[in-house]
C-alpha cells in the first residue's frame, strides 16, 4: 500500500544549523501518528516543511503519490494538507465565523462566500465555539482560540491535520475535551499528526508514535514499543538518568 | 433613514452645482476626481493593508498614455479607458515583483515608481514633449458646456469605481484581502493565493486613477511631468481615506468630500500658510478620530447598545 503522506530522505539547514537531518517518515491514511521530541528537536520545522511554508533543501515529500516538496503552500493546502500553528494565528478583527469561513473558501471548495458561512457555522458547533460565531476572534480565551485554529483548519476539508501543540497552555479539563474531539476528527477520516513535547498527552490517542530528536527520527513504532526505546528515554531525560535508573533496583 | 442622508446630499449637490456656475462646476469634477482615487487606494491600502504610494504613477501614466493616443487622433471616450488600461497592466507586472515587500520598504519601492516615472516622460520628450508639457487637441463647445462635460464623466467614473469597491468588499477578492491585511502567513497557509490576490488588488488601485489621468487631461488640455507625476497626487487619497474610515466603502468618499471642503477653505483664509494649516487639521482629525469619520456612527450605535 503507498502512503497518504511520503517524507523521504528530507534536510533542512538553517545557516549551517542542520533542522532537519536526513528524515524519512511514510504515514498511512487513517493513522494518528504522535510526533514527539523535546523542545527544539525540529517538530514544527518538519510540518513548515510539508506545508510549504519553506522547502526543503535536500529530498522529497510526496502527497497522494505527488511531489510538493516544491509547491506553494496555498497550493499544498488546497491539496489536502491541514495544520494548526504552535502559536495560534487568527484573524484577530475579522469574526469567529468569517475566521472559519476563510479555510473553507479558499481551500475547502465552499463555492461562494454564503456557502463558506454556513460550513463555518456547522463546524464552530463542532468544536463548541458557535456561541461565540459573531464575536472578533481576538476576544477569545486561549483555550477557544485552540478550538477556533482547529475548526480553521477543519474547514479546509483536509485529508491529513497537523496538529501542533493544541494541547500547550490548556489545563486537564481542557486536554481531555481536545483529545476527545481529537477522536471524533480521526473518525470521520481524517488523517491526523498530533505534534507534542508532552508524551502522556499523546500516549492515549497515537496509533503510532515517531520520536525528533536533533532534527533526526529516533524511533517509529507501536506507541508501547517507542516509549520503552532507550533513545527516547534519553533524549528525554538525558543520559545520566536513564543510567541511574537502570543501576537502582526496581 | 441611511437613504434618505445620501439623497439629500445627492439633492444638495446638485442644487449647489445649478446655482454655484463654474466655480461649483470645478470643485464637483475634483471631488469626483478625489473620490475615484480615494475608492481606488482604499482597495490595496485599506483591504489588503499595503500602503501604496504608487496612485500619483498610475494617474500620471493614464494622463500621457490618453493624451499621446488623442494627439495621434483617438476619440477621447476610447482614449480614456485605454489610458486606465496601461495603468492597469503596468500595476500588474510590477505588483508581481514588488508586493512581496512589506510595510516601509513597498511605500518606499512606491515612491520610487512614481520618480522613475517622472524622468521616463521627461527623458522621452518626442514622444511626450518631456519638460514643456503636452498640448491636448481643445474640446468644441462653451465653457460651461465644456465643464459639465468633463464633470458627468469624472462623476460615472466615480459611479463605476463606487460599485466595484463594493463588489470587491463583498466578494471573495475582499475577504481574501482582509485575510492578508490580518495575518498573510496565516492566510497562504489557509489556501489564500496572496500573491494572485494582492496583483489583483494592486491592478484594480491602478485602473481607475489611470482612466481618471484621462479624463483630466482633456479637462486641463494641458498636462506636464511635474503636475500630474506629483507625490501629492499620492499622499492625498491615503489622507482621504484615513480621514473617512480605513477599509470602509463609504469613508473614502466621505473622507474626499471632507478633505476637499478643509482645502478649499483653508487655502482661501491662509493663503500663506495654507499647507501648514491644512496639515494641522489632518492630524487633529486622525489623532482624535482614528477609525476616520464612518466609526463616529459605529461609536454611537454601539453606545446605545450598553
Amino acid at each position: 500500500m503507498s502512503a497518504l503522506l511520503e517524507i523521504d530522505r528530507v534536510s533542512r539547514s538553517f545557516k549551517g544549523l542542520r533542522a532537519i537531518d536526513d528524515v524519512s517518515l511514510k504515514i498511512n491514511a487513517g493513522e494518528i501518528v504522535g510526533l514527539i521530541g523535546p523542545n527544539g528537536a525540529g517538530k514544527t520545522t518538519l510540518v513548515n516543511l510539508v506545508t510549504g511554508m519553506y522547502p526543503a533543501t535536500v529530498g522529497h515529500v510526496r502527497f497522494n503519490g505527488q511531489d510538493i516538496t516544491r509547491l506553494a503552500p496555498n497550493r499544498i493546502a488546497k491539496l489536502g494538507i491541514a495544520r494548526t500553528f504552535q502559536v495560534v494565528q487568527p484573524f484577530p478583527r475579522m469574526s469567529v465565523g468569517d475566521n472559519i469561513a476563510a479555510g473553507a473558501l479558499f481551500a475547502g471548495g465552499s463555492g461562494s462566500l454564503a456557502d463558506a458561512r454556513r460550513r463555518a457555522m456547522e463546524l464552530a458547533q463542532q468544536v463548541s465555539i458557535a456561541d461565540l460565531f459573531d464575536q472578533p476572534a481576538e476576544t477569545l480565551t486561549l483555550a477557544r482560540r485552540k478550538r477556533l485554529e482547529l475548526a480553521k483548519s477543519l474547514a479546509m476539508s483536509p485529508k491529513i491535520l497537523f496538529l501542533d501543540e493544541v494541547n500547550a497552555g490548556l489545563n486537564h479539563v481542557e486536554i481531555d475535551d481536545a483529545l476527545r474531539l481529537i477522536g471524533r476528527i480521526s473518525q470521520s477520516g481524517i488523517t491526523i499528526v498530533v505534534i507534542e513535547h508532552v508524551m502522556k498527552v499523546v500516549l492515549s490517542i497515537s496509533t503510532r508514535l515517531v520520536v525528533l530528536h536533533h532534527g533526526q527520527l529516533i524511533a517509529d513504532g507501536l506507541p508501547e514499543v517507542v516509549v520503552r526505546d532507550g533513545r527516547v528515554a534519553e533524549a528525554y531525560l538525558g543520559k545520566r538518568y536513564v543510567e541511574a535508573s537502570r543501576g537502582a533496583p526496581a | 433613514m441611511r437613504t434618505i442622508v445620501i439623497l439629500a446630499i445627492v439633492a444638495a449637490f446638485f442644487t449647489a452645482l445649478i446655482f454655484g456656475g463654474n466655480y461649483a462646476l470645478r470643485l464637483a469634477t475634483i471631488f469626483a476626481m478625489y473620490a475615484t482615487l480615494a475608492l481606488s487606494w482604499n482597495i490595496i491600502g485599506g483591504l489588503a493593508g499595503y500602503p501604496s504610494f504608487a496612485t500619483a504613477a498610475f494617474f500620471g501614466l493614464g494622463t500621457y498614455a490618453s493624451a499621446i493616443l488623442q494627439s495621434s487622433g483617438m476619440p477621447m471616450l476610447l482614449a480614456w479607458p485605454l489610458g486606465g488600461l496601461t495603468a492597469a497592466v503596468f500595476a500588474a507586472v510590477i505588483g508581481l515583483a514588488i508586493l512581496h515587500l512589506k510595510g516601509h520598504y513597498f511605500a518606499i519601492a512606491n515612491l520610487a515608481l512614481v520618480e522613475v516615472l517622472r524622468e521616463l516622460v521627461n527623458i522621452n520628450d518626442r514622444l511626450t514633449g518631456g519638460g514643456m508639457g503636452l498640448n491636448l487637441p481643445v474640446t468644441q463647445g462653451g465653457v460651461t458646456q465644456q465643464a459639465v462635460y468633463f464633470l458627468a464623466a469624472m462623476l460615472a467614473l466615480a459611479v463605476i469605481t463606487l460599485l466595484s469597491a463594493a463588489a470587491v468588499h463583498r466578494g471573495k477578492l475582499g475577504f481574501a484581502l482582509r485575510c492578508i491585511q490580518q495575518n498573510e502567513d496565516a492566510a497562504v497557509m489557509l489556501g489564500v493565493n496572496a500573491r494572485l490576490y494582492k496583483a489583483a488588488a494592486f491592478t484594480l488601485s491602478a485602473v481607475f486613477p489611470g482612466m481618471a489621468g484621462g479624463i483630466y487631461a482633456s479637462w486641463v488640455h494641458y498636462i506636464d511631468p511635474s503636475d500630474v507625476f506629483d507625490i501629492l497626487l499620492s499622499v492625498k487619497p491615503l489622507v482621504m481615506v484615513l480621514v473617512g474610515g480605513l477599509g470602509t466603502l463609504f469613508g473614502p468618499v466621505i473622507g474626499a468630500a471632507v478633505f476637499l471642503a478643509l482645502e478649499e477653505a483653508v487655502w482661501r483664509s491662509f493663503l500663506t500658510v495654507h499647507a501648514a494649516v491644512l496639515g494641522a487639521l489632518i492630524v487633529a482629525l486622525i489623532l482624535f478620530l482614528p477609525h476616520g469619520l464612518m466609526s463616529i456612527n459605529r461609536r454611537r450605535l454601539g453606545a446605545g447598545r450598553t
